[in-house]
């Protein structure tokens, strides 16, 4: 029981750390959206914050941008649109596919082929399929140790 | 593959990584590629600081010049207006836009600093600067003769950015104008 009071509590905190000032929206709908898109954009101004985090004077502009535009009636393609060709695609948590994003898109692929790859290689030599058998000089070599041995005790 | 070079795997590793850290080191992450270059100023129709007339696209451009983004409140501003005047008596074409500034202030500095604008746009809510993709003051866009956006340098315009990006560049647009 104390154990979901206090994860109750722990819930309470996380709509205050989200948006800073608020704005009326004609629907419910909207202020969904607006949550949202205002967490996949990207302060430009910032290193590493969303705009919703963010309390710079620019992402406060682009808020207000934001708000204009879904208030106006676009689409989240539109506004997305809009603020790449005002800012790049850098204004996206998650840009288009293309040459400059290939990277970025692929590499938990090629991170998890590789340690696929070297999963089975490391369980391939644990299970000795790799050990190489003996040629018929080494074999002899051997059966003249195990005979030595054998004389000596 | 033999043991012995198997022991230089974990060394060429950290090779790798130190040069991949040392080339991060040398980027500077603010830099942003504007998303403008080749493509014309937005347009836009905003007052002029020094009263009355409207300013519109076709009233700024027609010549290679110089826009600068700037405001009373930003400090590296002040640092870069000296150089600003000595390129515009250089004759380098330069306008302002006086960036969600107070416009009695932003009067106030011209007088008393010297003004090196050829006009000031007032964007006293910053819609000019949405649609150029400003972040911060000061920023300087190279247009040229089009009114097509051909560079964009973010920070202080000084000696050594106008002698190694902004001169050349500007010199070189000039030239093709001229010729064509």
């Amino acid at each position: 029981m104390r154990l979901a009071v206090a994860f109750l509590l722990a819930l309470f905190t996380l709509p205050a750390a989200a948006v800073i000032e608020t704005y009326d929206f004609s629907s419910p709908e909207l202020e969904v959206r607006y949550r949202q898109l205002s967490q996949e954009l990207r302060c430009p101004k910032c290193q590493n914050q969303n705009i919703a985090d963010s309390n710079a004077p620019i992402s406060e502009d682009l808020r207000l941008l934001l708000y204009r535009q879904l208030e106006a009636g676009a689409t989240d393609e539109e506004i997305l649109e809009d603020m790449v060709r005002r800012y790049g695609e850098f204004v996206r948590y998650r840009p288009d596919f293309d040459r400059n994003t290939a990277l970025l898109w692929l590499a938990p692929v090629l991170f998890l082929a590789l340690g696929a790859g070297l999963a089975a290689l490391v369980l391939r030599r644990a299970r000795g399929d790799g050990a190489p058998a003996l040629d018929s000089e080494e074999q002899a070599r051997l059966e003249a140790l195990l005979a030595a041995r054998d004389r000596e005790e | 593959m033999a043991p012995r070079l198997k022991l230089f795997i974990p060394l060429a590793l950290f090779g790798v990584l130190a040069l991949l850290l040392a080339r991060g080191l040398q980027l500077d992450p603010k830099e942003l590629p504007s998303a403008l270059i080749d493509r014309p100023l937005p347009s836009f129709s905003l007052p002029a600081l020094d009263g009355g007339e409207t300013l519109t696209n076709a009233a700024v451009t027609g010549e290679v010049s110089l826009f600068n983004v700037w405001a009373t409140w930003c400090i590296t501003c002040r640092a870069e207006h000296a150089y600003l005047e000595k390129l515009a008596d250089a004759g380098v074409p330069i306008y302002g836009i006086n960036y969600k500034d107070d416009s009695a202030a932003a009067r106030r500095w011209l007088a008393e600093l010297g003004n090196p604008y050829r006009a000031n746009i007032v964007d006293a809510e910053g819609t000019l600067g949405l649609d150029l993709g400003v972040y911060g003051a000061p920023e300087t866009y190279l247009v040229d003769a089009d009114g097509v956006v051909r560079y964009r340098h973010v920070g202080e315009v000084n000696d050594r950015i106008w002698e190694n990006t902004l001169g050349p560049l500007f010199r070189e647009l000039r030239g093709a104008g001229s010729g064509s």
